[in-house]
């Protein structure tokens, strides 16, 4: 901007030789410093500090400005702000829309998943009946099936005891029989079976 | 052609109809004020227009309205707070007359209403009006605590509220002053390296060579100028809010 100091600096110099009384064209001459011809077309002074215009100036700037005003804070400015307050106002809203699906999906995301915990907890409940009481079939059957299997033995052993004491029976009477036919091959007669009896069974109890 | 290179000439005030003048004053609807009434024209059809659909997903022009306003609000809300916000729409209309004046001023052959003392005079006299106004209309006499900084030794009280009172008195003028100076300046600095151009061309093939250099200064002018037409009209939006703060929260 410093390039601009100059020629002001000589308007203002311009300035204060008219204010001196030198005459106009003397001021244009010096004033207009780049094309020299004296313009004719601006008054002897400076326009923005020429006085006689300020009047009109102002009466002008007055009515304007103050229509500008009235136009401004009465129809120009409401309806702006207006429309940039229904926007705030539907994005708020739209916001508040947004927050209120939102805990809507979680509330749902959360029944879901409680709805499925349960569902989780009944089917390991089911599981674990189920096992229980196939394990309980299955301890029952065992039983069942050691009991009998226990009866079995308890006969098996009472019949072999039997057979055994039968056996031992008729080795007795084989014994006594053997005893008395041997005795009557030594001595040639039979002896007494009562005898032969009580030999038999002392010798078999030794 | 010569006075068409006068870098004064577009500041020049025509009559376009006279009114005659009553009481000696001259009132004519001038340039300058058809110029006034085509800014007011020119934003209440734009901001109208803009928003006549009411969009909820703007177009490309109601962005526009909408960034103007938003830019606007958030530069009294964050200096002036929410309770500055009673003061929005006069805020808004110094801002966008301004804007408007500062951006009009560079279409070629216009004419800049800003770049008139008594016109940025007049505005800064509305803001501190209406600082001083509705300071005393809201605090009464507390609003003269504005000038009396709290925690200063006794002795020295004097001097701070002379050096107080002189700072608020200077604010009118150094905020009409800033803006008419900026635009009158980057118009006639922008008017003379244009002259330059036509005089170098005047002066030969050598010249035509040699003005490509004030050219490219044009043009670079002109950016810059377009960037302080928007700055202007930003800082005198700015220092209206602080003032207004100050009439809203007086005392330091």
């Amino acid at each position: 901007m410093s390039e601009a100091a100059a020629p002001v600096a000589k308007f203002i110099i311009a300035q204060g030789e008219v204010q001196q009384g030198i005459p106009p064209e003397a001021n244009t001459v010096d004033g207009v410093t780049i094309e020299t011809p004296a313009s004719e077309a601006h008054g002897a002074s400076f326009p923005p500090f020429d006085a006689t215009t300020f009047p009109s100036q102002l009466l002008w700037l007055a009515i304007s400005f103050v229509l500008l005003y009235t136009l401004m804070s009465r129809i120009a400015l409401p309806r702006i702000g207006g429309i940039i307050e229904d926007r705030a106002n539907r994005i708020a809203s739209d916001l508040a829309e947004a927050q209120r699906l939102k805990t809507e999906t979680e509330t749902a995301i959360a029944s879901y998943e409680s709805s499925l915990a349960e569902a989780r907890g009944k089917a390991q409940k089911i599981a674990g009946e189920t096992r229980d009481k196939l394990q309980a079939e299955t301890d029952s059957q065992r039983k069942a099936l050691e009991a009998e299997l226990g009866a079995r033995l308890d006969t098996a052993e009472k019949q072999i005891a039997e057979t055994k004491a039968a056996a031992l029976a008729n080795v007795r009477s084989i014994a006594v029989e053997a005893t008395s036919e041997i005795v009557t091959r030594l001595l040639g007669e039979k002896p007494d079976a009562a005898h032969v009896e009580t030999a038999v069974t002392t010798a078999l109890k030794v | 052609m010569a006075t068409e290179i006068d870098p004064i000439h577009q500041f020049e005030i025509k009559n376009l109809v006279s009114l005659g003048s009553p009481g000696g004053v001259d009132l004519a609807f001038t340039n300058s004020a058809a110029f006034m009434f085509g800014i007011v024209a020119l934003v209440f059809f734009f901001l109208t227009s803009a928003t006549s659909s009411r969009a909820l997903v703007p177009g490309r022009f109601q962005s526009v309205a909408e960034l103007a306003y938003e830019f606007v609000a958030s530069t009294v809300r964050s200096t002036a707070g929410t309770e500055g916000m009673k003061f929005f729409p006069l805020v808004f209309s110094l801002f966008i007359f301004v804007f408007t004046a500062n951006m009009l001023g560079m279409v070629p052959f216009s004419f800049t209403v800003t770049s008139h003392l008594i016109v940025t005079a007049a505005l800064a006299v509305v803001v501190i009006g209406t600082v001083i106004l509705y300071g005393f209309i809201r605090h009464g006499t507390h609003f003269l605590h504005l000038f009396v900084p709290s925690g200063v030794p006794a002795f020295l009280l004097p001097f701070m509220v002379l050096i107080e009172l002189i700072s608020f008195l200077s604010r009118p003028i150094s905020l009409s002053l800033r803006l008419f100076a900026n635009m009158l300046a980057g118009h006639i600095a922008m008017k003379v390296f244009a002259g330059f151009i036509v005089m170098m061309i005047a002066g030969g093939a050598a010249g035509v060579a040699g003005a490509i250099l004030p050219l490219s200064m044009v043009v670079a002018l002109t950016a810059l100028e377009f960037l302080v037409c928007f700055l202007q009209a930003y800082v005198f939006t700015v220092l209206t809010c602080i003032y207004l703060n100050d009439a809203l929260h007086p005392g330091h």
